[in-house]
């Protein structure tokens, strides 16, 4: 049986049955309700940046914009502070980003070489710090006692290696074929002309991901800069985002237009904030299944 | 130099045949590993070893390691606080009652995701539903408190409902509520990567010999899928069960809770930011933290050690 299947496949997925197209249905208009469901906060927010005050105030608006303005993006864009937090978070981005990928893949690529005696003991020594860590107060004196409060490098540092990412870095350099760096010895690469020149190209994937997975990191961390960034020209604007919420939703009683301006200033710098990793995300996100599937739960 | 040091540790210990050959053919790859390595010990172990000041009196401007003994003071001082033992049950309750929640659901969605045939709809699906596990926390915070505010649209239902407003983020009966929901919101999608790995590994034939046999899509996905991916799901169930101590939920409890609802909302971790930065207890902070370390690493080690005896497969 098993084997008549096996040559005619396309015949037997041909053959379906009235209940088999009535599950596929029910199940794609299911999983529909609960991604309208997801979408419907992003939704919201959107249609709040965009909406008049009057109509928020009369809790109008719902997933389309009521007496459409772009007030809201004028007065936020003009405001003076959103645009350089922005911008502080941009740099920080690409900074720390660039930083994380170099660090991380300089640690991952030698721990993938079993033939590195060293690593019976840098490995455990790694991945012991996910087991257990520093707490907050000793990062924090840590910090302060070498000076870097302040600083940018104290926003930068703390997440620059993620033992996680390290991890699944290693598992996807494991699976680079050691015949075709051995290869490139032979060409005359050195050990680091092989990592550079054959492995890393053929990493596209995981690298991918690791930059997806670290911008995001650093786009998104407000508490580093909550923590560290006493000085206000400094702040990343997940932090301004951060000061934005939690002080004026705090009032929500004060009813009229105070609070109104405020809900959509605060919708609107936050469909800003998160806008440039909607935007990203997407067009990574086919290497990133690759990637995670590989290092996720390694046997 | 500590750092430098290990390092020449480090390789004296691989020094077993031939050295400087060894070294010789890697010493590239050596010089590679250095920085992080570096980076490993200064920001990682030496915070570890400041983990001391729990047994030490700290002052602002001491030495990081702190400036005199003090035994088990801070440990008798939080043991008999209420409110050390209120963020304990907190961060067990909320982690708890996400787990329990949250992972059959996942399960499920993946079983379904699983099932979608068209591959444009199925892709469509999981970019929307990743999405949200790639917002910051901030965001997700603001838009609960908009969704969730007195002319917010949860309100709003309430309202043409003949209700009452309810001020949900004010309320401690409601963080838990808040909190779970919030979570599934964020994690559902991304949660299934792993299930739909498995799934993808499970042989297209068993289900083609199922369906011949007259298995209907619910038997099959009773009968193959979830066999199929029961080892995933005990390997995470169990990793799951090690981190239900652990401080996941700090960034999103922080962003939502506030007074009048920390007696549901406040957990270990909040509790330690406002004892320690916030109050300037820094010993007293470090103790509490080192001791949901410590309950962590040995639920950790036990998850860890239990999923690779009974699925064969653990953390690494």
């Amino acid at each position: 049986m098993a084997k008549k299947v096996k040559d005619t496949p396309e015949a037997s997925r041909m053959i379906v049955s009235p209940g088999y197209r009535a599950f596929t249905i029910i199940n794609d208009i299911v999983i529909g309700i609960i991604c309208l469901a997801m979408l419907y906060p992003f939704l919201y927010l959107i249609a709040q940046s965009f909406s008049s005050t009057e109509a928020i105030v009369a809790g109008k608006v719902g997933i389309v914009p009521v007496g459409f303005s772009l007030d809201t993006y004028k007065y936020v864009l003009a405001s003076g502070v959103f645009l350089p937090d922005y911008a502080n978070t941009l740099i920080y981005a690409v900074i720390g980003t660039i930083s994380a990928l170099v660090l991380s893949s300089l640690l991952a690529y030698p721990l993938s070489k079993p033939e590195l005696r060293c690593n019976k003991i840098i490995g455990p020594f790694i991945i012991f710090t996910m087991y257990f860590a520093g707490g907050m107060i000793p990062n924090y004196i840590l910090m302060v006692s070498l000076g870097l409060k302040d600083t940018v490098a104290s926003f930068i540092l703390p997440g620059v290696i993620s033992t996680y990412y390290v991890i699944l870095m290693r598992s996807f350099f494991e699976s680079v074929p050691k015949e075709l760096e051995e290869a490139g010895e032979i060409d005359g690469l050195s050990r680091f002309g092989a990592f550079i020149h054959v492995a890393l190209p053929m990493s596209k994937p995981i690298l991918a991901t690791m930059t997806l997975f670290y911008l995001v990191q650093y786009w998104n961390d407000w508490f580093d800069a909550f923590l560290y960034l006493d000085t206000q020209t400094k702040w990343p604007v997940a932090y301004y985002l951060r000061n934005l919420i939690s002080t004026s939703s705090s009032s929500a009683e004060d009813a009229g237009e105070a609070m109104t301006i405020a809900a959509n200033i605060k919708s609107c710098a936050m469909v800003l904030t998160a806008a440039p990793i909607i935007c990203v995300y997407p067009f990574i996100q086919k290497y990133f299944v690759a990637g995670m599937m590989l290092g996720g739960v390694k046997g | 130099m500590a750092a430098k040091n290990k390092t020449k540790a480090n390789k004296n210990v691989c020094q077993q045949e031939s050295l400087s050959r060894h070294i010789k053919k890697y010493w590239q790859l050596y010089v590679m590993m250095l920085i992080p390595v570096i980076y490993y010990v200064i920001f990682r172990y030496v915070p570890m070893v400041g983990n001391i000041i729990a047994f030490r009196r700290y002052r602002a401007g001491s030495s990081i390691f702190g400036d005199e003994w003090s035994g088990l003071k801070y440990f008798n001082q939080f043991i008999k606080d209420s409110n050390f033992w209120r963020a304990f049950r907190n961060t067990l309750a909320l982690n708890l009652k996400y787990l329990v929640i949250s992972f059959p659901i996942t399960i499920i969605f993946a079983i379904l995701l699983n099932e979608i045939k068209n591959v444009h709809y199925k892709k469509l699906v999981q970019t929307i539903s990743y999405l949200p596990h790639f917002i910051s926390m901030v965001i997700v915070a603001g838009m609960v408190r908009e969704l969730l505010s007195t002319s917010g649209p949860i309100n709003s239902l309430i309202a043409s409902l003949g209700g009452e407003p309810i001020q949900f983020i004010s309320l401690p009966q409601w963080f838990t509520t808040i909190f779970v929901t919030s979570g599934i919101w964020q994690g559902l999608g991304w949660g299934t990567i792993l299930y739909l790995a498995a799934m993808s590994g499970i042989n297209p034939e068993l289900y083609e010999a199922a369906s011949l046999d007259g298995a209907n899509r619910l038997k099959q996905i009773w009968h193959v899928t979830i066999p199929g991916i029961l080892p995933t799901i005990m390997t995470l169930l169990i990793l799951n069960i090690g981190s239900l101590c652990g401080s996941a939920a700090f960034e999103k409890v922080f962003l939502l809770y506030q007074p009048t609802t920390y007696e549901t909302a406040d957990i270990i971790a909040t509790y330690v930011y406002r004892m320690g930065l916030g109050s300037g207890n820094y010993s007293y902070a470090t103790a509490v933290g080192l001791f949901q370390g410590l309950i962590n690493i040995v639920l950790l080690t036990a998850a860890n050690i239990f999923s690779k005896k009974t699925t064969g497969s653990g953390l690494y």
